[in-house]
């Protein structure tokens, strides 16, 4: 779709640092709540417009602006303005003025009631250059339940045009430190609808999400020392996975869910083991008189890559899941940490260390060519987007620790703040069901 | 190792095996502060951790003339070797523990912010380690030790400049009833 850069008096022009609105939902969940600043954006955008949706006004319009944010906040999308028009999924498409307008593409629907007296978000997607429907979808939903609604409807609008699946409707789970309260968060990618899991005196960290997103591994200093524990989102229920004598550590989930990998010290020095999700005895997957920890699976469930500092300085390894030999994969400068293999598994994103900087890097695991792709310097805990398009990642501005997702490419990139408190240890939840 | 036994008691049975006997004083934030599990309504009244009192320890542990109360020992950058200006330190605690065995110590091993928080977990471990393996090589037993590390977790100094760094790539030293 070409690109064509459109000077009309009323487009709507998006500020650079656009601040979305934060939904107050009481002093503790407004402090809380992620805001989220877009600092960069993909060097070819689609035009596309979200025409004002049929049904009531008021909540078509909370609807569309959910669709609208989540495709902006990509960084893919430049939004046409429709110019106040309302279009539902039966309107009929005057294709030349929307081309005017410089759309691509243009969604229109409505918010109606179902056969069985629900509410149902319905909306169709048009390609305006070849005047021809990409298709559409009917969701149901109810006021609580919108936003979800209008993530869906993103995805499928993203998914039609970029050809790849949307993560608007996944999770993002983060701690958030303010004063010597530590807070485990789950919000929505787009940073709303934030949910208290945990609150606690001692510090969490390492959060890591079962593949089907129903439980969350992390590590919990609440009995003073570091222990694995796995929590069951929906009932609260938490299980200690590993208490062993010493430091238990880093949560790693197997693609399968039967598995993780944790580091324990219950041998001496931290080292790499595998445990089953539901309990037993571990299983030592790495040797080494140094430390072993980090531990990550690749996508295939092939390989388990981690850092160690087995060659005199933290470089990344990689050892096969079942065992055996042990191949070192970086090799530039003396600090290479937090191994996370993309999605697709052909790269690496890591944290390299250069000079005092901590910056995200990725290696393309066939070239093992390393480009660094922050402009930040103090870079920690990166996890992909299910995706595999965005990165979010700790990092620290102006003295306080926000979280900052770049796109693989390091071109898109989006800072999320909350107004009290440290926010740290981000980890992007798989694609919902 | 799965169990879904409740936080708080698993802290309680921890503190009790660091004890060896059944004379732990309730200590301040000891069990699990977890607040998302509410407490009963039965008049208790709620107790925020933090100020541990060490009363019970004897003075030559205490005593500022005592080399005894001297409890952190410093390290480099990345480095998890004891420097040579500390084995005074560390003979003296040990000579401590082989004499009184009843005695049980944790070590807290810590590093600074900078860099990856799980590889710092795993190098202040490498730093109360180091510490231990001296003292069961002068002696102690090493059910008289636990060996722990709170990573960047928990910093003594909070700033982010290098003197702040310096103090918090340390290792401390605590007596049961100190922690």
């Amino acid at each position: 779709m070409p690109l064509k850069n459109m000077n009309l008096p009323n487009t709507r022009r998006f500020a650079p640092r656009l601040l979305l609105s934060l939904l107050l939902w009481g002093a503790s969940l407004a402090q809380a709540q992620l805001s989220i600043q877009i600092t960069g954006a993909g060097a070819n955008q689609i035009p596309v417009a979200i025409a004002d949706f049929g049904g009531d006004p008021g909540t078509s319009r909370s609807l569309t602006s959910v669709v609208r944010g989540d495709l902006e906040r990509s960084g893919l999308f430049k939004l046409v303005d429709p110019h106040g028009a309302v279009l539902t999924e039966t309107s009929p498409i005057d294709y030349p003025s929307w081309k005017s307008l410089g759309a691509d593409a243009l969604a229109a629907g409505s918010l109606g009631t179902s056969a069985d007296g629900r509410m149902e978000a319905r909306f169709r997607l048009y390609d305006v250059n070849r005047q021809t429907q990409l298709g559409g979808a009917a969701y149901l939903t109810g006021v609580p339940q919108l936003r979800a609604a209008g993530h869906r409807i993103a995805d499928y609008i993203y998914e039609k045009l970029t050809g790849e699946r949307g993560i608007f409707s996944t999770r993002i789970a983060y701690v958030v430190k303010s004063g010597s309260r530590y807070v485990l968060w789950i919000a929505d990618s787009d940073g709303q609808n934030a949910h208290e899991a945990l609150v606690s005196r001692e510090p969490i960290i390492s959060p890591a999400w079962s593949p089907d997103g129903s439980r969350l591994a992390y590590v919990s200093f609440e009995n003073r020392k570091p222990i694995i524990i796995v929590h069951s989102l929906a009932s609260g229920k938490r299980d200690v996975l590993a208490n062993f004598k010493g430091s238990n550590s880093a949560p790693a989930w197997a693609p399968d869910g039967q598995r993780l990998a944790v580091v324990l010290t219950k041998d001496g020095s931290s080292q790499i083991y595998l445990i089953n999700a539901s309990g037993g005895a571990a299983q030592r997957l790495t040797s080494s008189a140094g430390i072993d920890t980090e531990p990550q699976f690749s996508p295939d469930g092939a390989y388990v890559y981690f850092t160690s500092n087995r060659g005199g300085s933290p470089q990344i390894y990689r050892v096969p899941s079942s065992g055996g030999n042990v191949e070192r994969i970086t090799f530039e400068g003396n600090y290479n940490v937090t191994p996370r293999p993309s999605p697709d598994g052909k790269s690496l994103a890591f944290i390299a260390r250069h000079e005092g900087r901590f910056q995200l890097s990725i290696m393309d695991l066939a070239s093992r060519q390393v480009q660094i792709i922050s402009d930040s310097y103090k870079d920690e805990s990166p996890s992909f987007a299910p995706n595999g398009r965005m990165i979010v990642m700790a990092t620290e501005v102006g003295g306080r620790g926000v979280l900052s997702a770049v796109s693989a490419d390091g071109r898109i990139k989006q800072r999320l703040s909350v107004t009290a408190g440290d926010v740290r240890e981000p980890a992007w939840g798989p694609f919902s069901k | 190792m799965k169990t879904s036994m409740k936080l708080s008691l698993a802290a309680a049975a921890v503190t009790l095996a660091l004890a060896g006997c059944g004379t732990t004083s309730e200590k301040e934030g000891g069990g699990a502060p977890v607040e998302s599990r509410e407490s009963p309504s039965t008049g208790v009244t709620r107790v925020e951790a933090g100020g541990v009192q060490s009363g019970k320890l004897p003075a030559v542990l205490t005593d500022p003339n005592s080399i005894l109360s001297k409890r952190s020992i410093y390290f480099d950058l990345d480095r998890y070797d004891v420097s040579e200006q500390y084995r005074g330190l560390i003979n003296a605690h040990a000579k401590f523990l082989v004499e009184n065995r009843q005695f049980k110590i944790l070590i807290q091993g810590n590093t600074d912010e900078r860099g990856s928080r799980e590889y710092n977990l795993s190098l202040g471990q490498k730093r109360a380690d180091a510490v231990k393996q001296m003292m069961v090589l002068l002696g102690v037993r090493e059910d008289q030790i636990e060996s722990v590390s709170l990573g960047e977790e928990k910093p003594k100094a909070e700033g982010h400049d290098e003197e702040a760094w310096a103090e918090n790539r340390r290792a401390d030293i605590l007596y049961l009833g100190e922690f």
